[in-house]
């Protein structure tokens, strides 16, 4: 198959299709009735409270917002470093980056305390709020996506796709940079306050954005009737084995940092000494069913040439990501604030405890809501656009 | 009013003097609601953790029922705006007591890191959170070094005018402002602190060399709680 030669075509509008839009649809609409809820009675009715102020939509929402970054891979491993095998992936690669960023954004703006203010985040700015500059980072990569895709549309435009690709990159690195920075700039926290935050979270999204890439293209596939060839797939799968050993480097260096400074002993003591939940999410979840089983799947002889072990594979990514979101986001709160270092602290606002954190089934529904938005976009997208290549099936060996 | 001034000019004209006394003992703060907040004044607390009593609320119950902060029977989520703290120093087991609040710093990273600016330090060096543009995302939150700031997770009924509160929007204490501005200058948790004989916790003026609090830190020093962070926190504590 050669690029030139590349032919495109939208799914096709079969009740299978359809069947699968109704369900998104059903899923965002229950979404919506959840959020009416939530917005009518307050957040009391969620797990969050006054200690653990972000819950299960912010793991959520940061995931898909990261995972978003990390679908672009494709995009711009063809575009900018021009590997052309990937290159009839590009649309593929720029549609799913803009879903997901679209259903992470949606559950932000559905966990504000007060939704009806969007107005108001979109006209007052502090520009020394990391949060308002991703304000900007957020919606401007939809904005560069779209660029983007344009360019790819457009088969006059072919000269500006490696610039288009270059500023998509560039701006996505940033993103994703802002993203890693919300907690990094944290700094009286223990948990957060570190500059590898950045460039964890680019790693993270390498990965995640990889596996969903990865299984959002299998299933499209399969569901449309393509052949997905071995070639291609594991490809993919070879690109994402490293992203998730570069995830684990960094997650190690973080915590190799923090275990030489004896300040930190305690935080480090909480995530890793396999007593609290947070630590057994750590090792079980994050480490052992998000990183080293994927490896091993990866990498192991007996399964690395299995497009069954890739999929399951790419799946313990996804959940293993959503696993150390959960213990960033809530881990890092739960962990009680030190005020007085090297003093025990006791008050009626729960200061020197461990905080408690329970997610409610309406936390839940925010944040499923918003991997529907991620969802029926991709699958509206692949039915509306000539998305996906017609033919993805291995290159016949040269005669 | 004699020699042609207008009331809100003689009054303004006290209020530059500072006070009025109409007789002996009995002042009149006037001054301009109109007229901005300078920083020519830094309002802060001194807090005597040797005079704060372990078994005594009643700076926390003065500020709830000045501000109507009720207890809605859910203390996860219920809005603490100041909190009794005890600290103990696990060698040799020295427990202290003391009130834990927004510490108004000068550097606030709470509102650093607002993405609307609804999070704001006033020139006087109050730090507020502006009820209208607050999006209730909650950074501040996370952002608070000392835990001050509450969300407001459900309805609420029956506000104070002077303390506009509401669902889905942070706050935190705000040095009694409504008080400030009226010329009280006072908090409620200083004047019950004041009430009930124990004076641990003194407002004032920390520009001012000749206040209390001033002449107070001056001859006896006084500590802020996480100094390490360079926040110049307008809340400070002595015999920690």
């Amino acid at each position: 198959m050669s690029i030139a030669s590349t032919r495109y075509a939208t799914l096709d509008a079969g009740r299978n299709y359809w069947g699968l839009l109704a369900v998104l649809a059903g899923v965002v609409l229950a979404g919506f009735a959840g959020f009416l809820h939530l917005e009518h009675e307050g957040h009391w009715i969620t797990g969050m409270n006054n200690q653990v102020v972000w819950g299960i939509p912010h793991v959520f929402a940061v995931f898909l917002i990261v995972a978003a970054s990390g679908a672009l891979n494709v995009a711009s491993i063809a575009s900018v470093f021009g590997q052309v095998a990937y290159k009839p992936l590009a649309r593929l690669s720029g549609l799913l980056a803009a879903a997901l960023l679209s259903g992470g954004l949606a559950i932000l703006v559905l966990d504000l305390g007060r939704p009806d203010r969007l107005i108001v985040a979109m006209t007052y700015y502090n520009f020394k709020s990391i949060f308002a500059w991703n304000i900007f980072l957020y919606t401007g990569l939809l904005a560069v996506i779209a660029v983007y895709l344009f360019v790819l549309f457009q088969p006059a435009l072919a000269r500006w796709t490696r610039a288009a690709g270059i500023m998509a990159l560039l701006w996505r690195l940033i993103l994703t940079t802002g993203t890693g920075a919300i907690f990094g700039f944290l700094v009286a926290r223990q948990g957060y306050d570190a500059a590898i935050m950045a460039p964890l979270f680019i790693i993270m999204s390498f990965s995640f954005g990889t596996a969903v890439f990865l299984l959002v293209l299998a299933a499209a596939c399969r569901g449309s009737g393509r052949v997905l060839g071995d070639a291609l797939l594991f490809r993919l799968k070879n690109l994402l084995a490293v992203f998730v050993s570069a995830v684990l480097y960094f997650v190690l260096a973080y915590h190799l940092t923090n275990l030489y400074a004896t300040e930190h002993h305690g935080f480090e003591a909480f995530i890793l000494n396999f007593e609290s939940l947070y630590s057994k999410l750590f090792w079980l979840g994050q480490v052992g069913l998000g990183s080293l089983l994927p490896l091993a799947l990866f990498y192991s002889p007996k399964t690395r040439n299995c497009r069954v072990s890739t999929l399951v594979g790419a799946s313990l990514v996804i959940i293993g990501g959503l696993i150390q979101m959960y213990v960033i986001i809530i881990g890092g709160q739960a962990y009680p604030l030190v005020l007085f270092p090297g003093m025990e602290e006791s008050s009626s606002f729960y200061d020197g405890v461990v905080a408690s954190y329970v997610p409610s089934f309406w936390e839940f529904l925010l944040g499923i809501t918003g991997v529907g938005i991620g969802l029926i976009l991709t699958v509206a997208g692949l039915g509306a656009l000539d998305i996906l290549p017609e033919d993805l099936s291995d290159p016949k060996p040269a005669s | 009013m004699s020699l042609g001034l207008t009331r809100r000019e003689f009054l303004q004209g006290a209020g530059a003097a500072g006070a009025l006394t109409l007789a002996p003992g009995v002042f009149l703060y006037a001054k301009d609601p109109e007229a901005p907040v300078t920083d020519a004044v830094r309002w802060g607390l001194l807090v005597d953790t040797r005079l704060c009593q372990e078994d005594c609320n009643a700076c926390v119950d003065a500020c709830n029922e000045e501000h109507n902060l009720q207890d809605l029977g859910r203390p996860e989520t219920d809005a603490q705006w100041i909190r009794k703290l005890t600290v103990r120093d696990p060698l040799g087991g020295r427990t202290i007591s003391l009130p834990m609040m927004c510490q108004h710093c000068e550097n606030p990273p709470c509102v650093d890191v607002c993405p609307t600016g609804a999070s704001f330090r006033r020139e006087d060096g109050i730090v507020l959170v502006d009820k209208h543009t607050c999006i209730g995302c909650r950074y501040c939150m996370m952002a608070c070094p000392y835990k001050a700031r509450s969300f407001i997770h459900e309805n609420l009924t029956e506000q104070l005018p002077d303390a506009p509160r509401g669902k889905g929007c942070v706050e935190s204490c705000t040095l009694c402002v409504h008080k400030v501005d009226a010329g009280e200058n006072t908090t409620a948790c200083a004047e019950a602190c004041h009430k009930d004989g124990h004076q641990a916790i003194l407002f004032g003026d920390l520009n001012d060399p000749d206040s209390e609090i001033s002449k107070r830190i001056r001859e006896f020093g006084a500590t802020q709680i996480r100094a390490d962070l360079g926040l110049n926190t307008g809340v400070r504590y002595q015999n920690l």
